[in-house]
């Protein structure tokens, strides 16, 4: 069986605690790294990050990019949304499609 | 084009005729898989956009609920309130193959079947926003599941479509010409090498008659 956690500063993640899903504050951009590594090797098929902190380690999201698990997923913060993860998906169709062909 | 560094016979002719047939044929497999990828893709990729903008609304909405339960309640209750859950999820990982891209699918399983086990705390000491915040993270998490589904699909299958695309550009502008450039080259040299025969047989048979019975 496999676990889903959250990954973000307290305010932002504090609240998925209650649903059941392991929640690491972190802010630091060596230690999520690390800690990324560690939940991918240890059964985690979900990480939702939140865009501050997926900001501070974008090569490490990117190189979990092409491999099957886990699933690192962009939520915004409790400061609001940066749209980083809408351009994540952008880049994905310009990637496949040759242009970026939404909107 | 360049021309492949091959000997002109026919051994290699027959060979290369064989390359092409092949090539010819995988290059049509692999547009038929890049155009079938690219469909299911521009379906998946509206999907998740859809799913992208809900959650993030939902998330945003409860992130406010969060920031007041925040800034009415004293930090330490907060996080005390939310330290021990009650619920706890489970992921179930099964595969799905899309044209050979195997996608992963996520089921979701809960500690405890009631959908009031997510208040981890009691009601006395804690905000009510702190209850709409737990409340709609509850209500948008099936969707969020999708979402991380959905996302790791797309990710997965942008990969394989520019892969197979490069294949497919790669056998129609440099493979196949190449093949069909070097099949002419070896043609030519071959009936080249034909005709000079014919000629200096013919030759040879003039000399030969002029020499033994004087022809002309």
């Amino acid at each position: 069986m496999y676990k889903a956690a959250v990954i973000g500063d307290s305010a932002s993640v504090s609240g998925f605690a209650a649903l059941g899903l392991s929640v690491f504050r972190e802010t630091e951009p060596e230690k999520i790294t690390k800690l990324i590594s560690r939940l991918a090797a240890n059964d985690f098929a979900v990480i939702y990050i939140t865009e501050p902190a997926a900001a501070l380690v974008s090569n490490t999201i990117a190189k979990y990019r092409s491999s099957k698990l886990p699933s690192i997923v962009l939520i915004p913060a409790i400061e609001g949304n940066t749209g980083d993860g809408m351009r994540a998906l952008h880049e994905a169709v310009e990637k496949a499609v040759g242009s970026d062909i939404l909107n | 084009m360049a021309r492949l560094n091959v000997n002109p016979t026919r051994m290699e002719l027959s060979k290369l005729k064989k390359k092409l047939a092949s090539a010819r044929r995988g290059h049509k497999l692999l547009k038929d898989k890049r155009d079938e990828l690219m469909r299911q893709f521009m379906i998946l990729i509206k999907e998740n956009r859809q799913l992208r903008t809900e959650v993030e609304q939902a998330i945003n909405e409860a992130n406010r609920y969060m920031a007041v339960a925040g800034s009415v309640m004293q930090r330490e209750v907060l996080e005390t309130a939310l330290m021990l859950p009650k619920q706890e999820v489970e992921i179930k990982v099964t595969e799905k193959n899309v044209m050979s891209v195997y996608i992963p699918e996520f089921t979701t399983k809960f500690r405890t079947e009631d959908t009031n086990d997510i208040y981890s705390y009691g009601m006395a000491f804690t905000s009510i926003d702190l209850d709409g915040a737990v409340c709609a993270l509850s209500a948008v998490f099936p969707k969020m599941i999708r979402l991380a589904e959905i996302e790791k699909a797309c990710q997965l299958m942008a990969d394989e479509i520019e892969k197979t695309r490069r294949r497919v550009n790669a056998l129609e502008h440099i493979m196949i010409p190449d093949y069909e450039e070097t099949i002419k080259f070896i043609t030519m040299k071959l009936s080249e090498n034909e005709r000079s025969t014919t000629t200096s047989l013919m030759k040879v048979k003039d000399m030969v008659l002029k020499q033994s019975h004087n022809y002309h």
